[in-house]
């Protein structure tokens, strides 16, 4: 994961509350298998419309999202933090952000900073009247700049060392394999295998058909 | 979280931590069980495979399609290229990396959240996590389970762990008993309306008091189903009866000293009586209506008495917004009553109201009726299971008799990654979980209901309850129809 310690880029101001992963990237994008190429789907529902503030040229080339609050709740499509990074995000900031898309972006070097809602406004008035301003995101200082406001954010103590080291989880975690291993010998008995699979006996399962179709012999009984 | 085990949760945590955190890093938890679809897994095993790390416990994995798997002609190649793709590779990785698959065609296919306790494998006391936020719904039988993204999927696929941040525990009590013709999801619709979306963040459910001590195993998961669209990592209730019953005798529940054991250790999972929560609600079931939303988030709901909102009476600037903005969504007038509101589709299934008992509850209100004659009737079992249990009960001819369509198992219309999809503008009155916009598909208008809700609103074309049906029509339960062959209505 690469490092971060701080970011400088245009300011994009997302004037909504309650944007869910849906929005971010419908499921309808979420049928690829690779992990990158996503950039098209960023909030596609939205982007048809001209007065959607990506499609305004002052913002067009943003990467730092400033978003109203509960931002990326509902599923938890790691697509979404994917889909803002591919686009060339680096930075969203928000004054609430759904669990588990926080801990998405942790994984992925897209910093989510928790602002209060009163600064997020402060920003948002600078991004609007002067559209393309530039705001600078400090995870050494925590703290956010743009044009004349500058704001503490709050981000987890361990996510923030581990962006400003770019660590990876798994290796981290493997560090610690004999632990886990030990753990592993005092499960007790009852907990659940998948392996050997066991199973009610196999059944035949019929294929519904469409309402009217006629498939000769495939027509249900 | 505060480690003096005290509440449901912290048992359940405590009892999985390989290592704890020093100087601000999270506890590393042992996980369980983990489910796997074909959505959120591709670029986990491509992560592995890159890395060259094997899947360290395929026999605490097991993976399954739901998302993409179309509902009819699932014996014929699947017409989406990209869906075929992605359930293909699904398949492949299950084959390289050893992890037990149900595929489409099988019997133990459906929506993991189905599977995992059809088969057994969810009990208490578990960690359970799956890429899926409604992973949720596993904590129902006293598990501490939640959805992950694609990373922690790879993660736990290479080391059965996770790193976990310390959450908090919030009470809900739901005291007293439910009127007819109301459900466990009018419960959980009525706790995210009052608390909000964003009510549950940071924090892990558990749901108690005598309305949920008194609901079955299927209602209890749809309350922890939706404890994600509070914003909550997870929901819990803790085990009891009831919940060793459903699992007693399943393929994979324990048996014989293993079983005594285990439900020795189940029956201390429970909060203690002087656990502190960091936060706590009450709500009396006496007070509860069938619910609906109408907006575009679950906490935008009201009893269906009501009438639609009239945001300039909203105080509030950024809920008045919202609500305009979720009204033109929704093509809704302010002021009017919701049940004037006519719908074009009713969907019935998903992870949330899919299983046998919802199917029931539905068979029984609309048998011997038709459906409204403009409205599209889906009903999608869970799993290809709970299809067959409800063909030997009859259910699906009641089904077609009404008029509606009986599909094969998956997520279907909830999230219309398959063919099943709302048109642009198209309504409907659904019992899956979200009404986020263009969810159900692009331009579709949700609003989420009850199985209960739903049907009486197929047979009357507008969003309706039981009642609305005649003071002689009685809101019908879960239990198998009377005239089920009795060596069935154990099943």
């Amino acid at each position: 994961m690469e490092k971060f310690s701080q970011h400088t880029g245009v300011g994009v101001p997302l004037r909504r509350s309650n944007v869910d992963t849906d929005q971010i990237i419908p499921a309808v994008y979420l049928k690829r298998v690779t992990r990158t190429g996503f950039e098209d789907a960023l909030f596609a529902a939205w982007r048809g419309d001209a007065e959607f503030v990506l499609n305004q040229p002052a913002y067009a080339t943003g990467s730092v999202l400033v978003a109203g609050p509960d931002f990326g709740t509902g599923s938890s499509r790691e697509h979404a933090v994917w889909a803002l990074k591919d686009y060339g995000f680096r930075a969203v900031l928000s004054s609430r952000f759904a669990d588990i898309f926080r801990g998405n972006s942790g994984k992925q070097g897209l910093l989510a900073a928790q602002l209060a809602q009163d600064d997020i406004e402060l920003i948002w008035k600078v991004l609007e009247t002067a559209p393309g301003t530039e705001v600078t995101v400090d995870l050494v200082e925590r703290q956010v700049r743009c044009a004349d406001v500058t704001v503490p954010f709050q981000v987890d103590d361990y996510t923030r060392w581990r962006l400003m080291e770019g660590l990876d989880d798994i290796g981290l975690t493997l560090q610690h394999e004999g632990e886990i291993t030990e753990f592993e010998q005092t499960r007790a008995s009852w907990r659940p295998r998948t392996l050997p699979a066991k199973h009610l006996p196999p059944v035949e399962i019929r294929s519904a058909r469409p309402v009217g179709a006629v498939h000769g012999d495939d027509a249900l009984a | 979280m505060q480690h003096m085990a005290g509440t449901l949760a912290e048992k359940v945590w405590d009892a999985h931590i390989v290592r704890r955190g020093t100087d601000g890093a999270p506890d590393l938890l042992y996980i369980d069980l983990h489910l796997v679809h074909e959505v959120t897994s591709p670029q986990a095993f491509e992560g592995l495979r890159l890395a060259g790390r094997p899947v360290r416990r395929p026999d605490l994995t097991i993976a399954t399609e739901d998302h993409n798997t179309p509902t009819l002609d699932i014996d014929r190649p699947i017409a989406d290229l990209t869906s075929r793709t992605q359930i293909q590779t699904l398949r492949d990785n299950a084959r390289e990396f050893g992890v037990r698959l149900h595929s489409l065609g099988d019997a133990d296919q459906g929506i993991v959240h189905q599977v995992g306790p059809q088969l057994g494998l969810t009990m208490p006391g578990l960690t359970v996590v799956c890429g899926d936020s409604h992973t949720s719904t596993h904590g129902a039988f006293g598990a501490l389970a939640f959805g992950i993204g694609t990373s922690e999927v790879e993660h736990v696929l290479a080391t059965q762990t996770l790193p976990l941040a310390p959450f908090k525990t919030m009470a809900i009590t739901v005291d007293g008993q439910l009127p007819a013709g109301t459900t466990s999801k009018d419960i959980i619709l009525a706790i995210i309306a009052k608390i909000g979306t964003g009510g549950g963040q940071g924090y892990v459910l558990e749901y108690r008091g005598e309305a949920i001590r008194a609901l079955s195993m299927e209602a209890r998961m749809t309350i922890c189903n939706m404890s994600i669209e509070a914003g909550a990592r997870a929901g819990m209730i803790a085990p009891d009866e009831t919940t060793f019953e459903y699992l007693k005798g399943r393929p994979h529940a324990p048996e014989g000293a293993d079983w005594d054991a285990a439900v020795e250790y189940w029956r201390t999972l429970r909060s203690d009586d002087d656990a502190v929560f960091d936060a706590e609600v009450v709500l009396e079931a006496a007070d509860l209506e069938p619910f609906v939303t109408w907006g575009t988030n679950p906490g935008q709901g009201l009893p269906l008495s009501g009438r639609v909102p009239v945001p300039a009476e909203i105080a509030d600037e950024g809920e008045r917004v919202a609500a305009e903005r979720a009204l033109e969504y929704m093509g809704l007038t302010p002021g009017m009553p919701l049940r004037d509101v006519a719908v074009d589709t009713v969907f019935i299934g998903s992870c949330t109201n899919g299983r046998i008992e919802d199917l029931r509850s539905v068979a029984k209100l609309i048998r011997g009726r038709r459906k409204a004659e403009n409205v599209r009737v889906l009903v999608v079992p869970s799993s290809a299971r709970v299809r067959l249990q409800a063909e030997a009960e009859g259910l699906d001819r009641i089904f077609l008799d009404f008029g509606a369509e009986w599909r094969n198992a998956g997520c279907s219309m909830c999230l219309g990654m398959n063919p099943d999809q709302l048109a642009p503008g198209e309504r409907s009155a659904s019992t899956s979980n979200r009404n986020f916009e263009g969810r159900q598909g692009k331009g579709g208008r949700t609003h989420l209901v009850s199985p209960l809700v739903a049907a009486a609103t197929a047979i009357r074309g507008t969003l309706s309850s039981v009642a609305d049906l005649g003071p002689d029509v009685e809101a019908p339960d879960g239990s198998p129809l009377t005239d089920t062959p009795a060596h069935l209505q154990s099943a």
